[in-house]
């Protein structure tokens, strides 16, 4: 959906923000590029709509070489949202959510109705909040309009310049969720740009971590990345507590667990659904103080978790 | 002495003719009407250009400070009295052209200064979010980065108004137009009364003038819409059970 060919970009004072980068983002597929601060992932957010233009190398998107298109049109199929949002303060939210659709030529109605089904999408009522202006709301009400005015115009692809990075922690996770219901349903191809590790892991697809100067040093998927780092940057930037956020990227696999029979009730703690991560498998043992903890797939038990089980699936998740 | 400025203002004989107080105060509003037009009409593009280019801040700069560092009386003494003459020039009366030109000089600082300002210091993440969108810079310039700019602009058009009219009365000082001749009659003649009416006369207009440049700046302001609905939204907020951050 999205490829970039030895792309590269280097100031006029020679220094190099993005050295020659190859990446490529599938359909429907959630890429983060995540670094330290001066890496060049948002620069190379920005020469995918060619708000900064590459000095080599080429982007495709759809097949596309987006250096020969026009920046304007280019950018109205590109969904945009950014840290500080960036909404527009002297106009209400509905009709913020209203302006891409409008730069298309939509009639007044008709970008209306949409703006009200993308507020619905993000989870903001249009009633209460379309007539409000942004400094009236929230700043994770914000980050939701932000969403929702980059989606209006219903672009393929969608780029995100550390969109959750204004919001404390607890709004964050929420959004990060509801933001990837939202992206599997729609199956837009974004890129998402972080400098928060465990976000990249939480939500990436494929994570590209970059270093200072512009090195793309690793891209892979966030288990591959937390296993087998490619060098001692990456390790160093995922962190000593790497093989805990492993256990956040790693679903409970059922080939793995063990049978409920000959298991004391006694030992038996709550249950857990057989979608949940490792992490939360190992949160319940720990909570109920339980050296096992059930599994159970709707209102069937699957069968049971052990440390041991944790550990045996992570090893093989190594593979 | 107020009993005598009052009664020299309330006499209808003093506003009429050619000399009167009626037809010098419409002088000055002309003289500094014109003025502004001219120098909104030749400033403020040259200011939106270079702020929405962000560039040529160095030339808006100087301009104003060359503006500010030069007295209008000097240059309206220089120009009366060599090139563009003091002769009588429509109905701006003698030595209006001088008058006009030291004026629209006068008003050029703050409005370049204040539109330049305003239009470069309007928040660069919103400027850049509109162009991700896909808005060409056209539109960028009209549908963002001007009515954000708007008050600041017209703050600059507001103090330029003011500063106008009320240095608009120095004209008198070369003979030329404006209330400022009843100033200058009252001295002549030894009619510390006049001297105090004209006085009090550009004082009232201007703070007319001030008063209408603060509704024409509310009216133009979009974000004094926003802020304006707070006061409603915050009775609405009230009403309806604010949801917590967490759950919204």
């Amino acid at each position: 959906m999205i490829r970039l060919v030895g792309v590269g970009k280097t100031y006029e004072d020679g220094t190099v923000a993005v050295q020659e980068l190859d990446l490529d983002v599938q359909r429907g597929e959630l890429v983060v590029l995540v670094g330290p601060s001066g890496c060049g992932k948002s620069t190379t957010l920005k020469m995918i709509n060619r708000l900064i233009e590459p000095t080599s190398g080429q982007i495709f998107i759809d097949g596309q070489d987006v250096t020969q298109a026009d920046p304007v049109q280019l950018r109205r199929g590109i969904g945009y949202v950014i840290q500080q949002i960036g909404l527009f303060p002297h106009q209400k939210v509905i009709r913020n959510v209203m302006t891409v659709p409008l730069l298309y030529g939509e009639s007044t109605a008709t970008a209306r109705e949409r703006a009200r089904e993308l507020l619905d999408l993000v989870g903001l009522d249009a009633a209460t909040y379309g007539d409000r202006y942004p400094h009236q709301l929230s700043g994770g009400q914000r980050q939701r309009v932000g969403v929702a005015r980059a989606l209006a115009a219903n672009p393929p692809v969608l780029l995100m310049d550390e969109p959750f990075g204004a919001v404390d922690p607890v709004v964050r996770i929420r959004l990060q969720d509801e933001f990837l219901k939202i992206q599997r349903e729609l199956g837009k191809s974004v890129v998402l740009v972080t400098h928060d590790i465990d976000e990249a892991v939480r939500m990436g697809d494929r994570v590209a971590v970059f270093e200072t100067g512009g090195r793309l040093a690793q891209f892979g998927t966030p288990a591959q990345l937390l296993a087998h780092p490619a060098d001692e940057y990456v390790e160093d930037f995922v962190g000593a507590t790497r093989g805990l956020r492993r256990l956040t990227v790693t679903p409970i696999d059922p080939e793995h667990l063990e049978p409920l029979d000959g298991v004391s009730t006694g030992d038996l703690g709550s249950a857990i659904d057989v979608d949940a991560t490792l992490e939360e498998a190992l949160a319940a043992m720990l909570r109920d103080d339980k050296p096992l903890v059930g599994v159970r797939s709707g209102a069937q038990f699957v069968g049971v978790l052990t440390p041991a089980g944790i550990h045996r699936q992570l090893r093989a998740s190594l593979k | 002495m107020l009993a005598d400025v009052w009664g020299y203002l309330t006499d209808g004989s003093h506003w009429s003719g050619s000399t009167g107080i009626a037809a010098f105060l419409v002088q000055q509003l002309l003289l500094t009407v014109t003025a502004m037009v001219i120098a909104m009409v030749v400033g403020l593009p040259l200011a939106m250009y270079a702020g929405h280019r962000h560039r040529f801040g160095f030339l808006a700069v100087n301009v104003s400070n060359v503006g500010r560092a030069v007295p209008v009386f000097a240059v309206l003494l220089v120009l009366s009295l060599g090139p563009v003459g003091s002769e009588e020039f429509g109905p701006y009366g003698r030595a209006g052209l001088a008058t006009l030109i030291s004026l629209v000089l006068f008003a050029l600082p703050p409005l370049i200064t204040n539109t330049y300002v305003g239009i470069t210091e309007v928040d660069n993440d919103i400027v850049e979010a509109s162009r991700g969108m896909g808005m060409g810079e056209r539109k960028v310039f009209t549908s963002v980065e001007l009515p954000l700019a708007m008050s600041v602009i017209m703050t600059g058009v507001r103090l330029a108004l003011v500063q106008v009219w009320a240095t608009a009365t120095i004209a008198a000082l070369v003979a030329g137009p404006g209330l400022g001749r009843i100033i200058t009659r009252g001295f002549a003649n030894h009619r510390t009364y006049e001297v105090v009416a004209g006085a009090v006369l550009v004082a009232v207009v201007a703070l007319l003038l001030e008063g209408l440049a603060v509704l024409a700046e509310r009216y133009a302001d979009p974000m004094r819409r926003a802020q304006r609905s707070d006061r409603r939204g915050r009775r609405t907020t009230l009403r309806e059970e604010p949801l917590p951050e967490a759950v919204v």
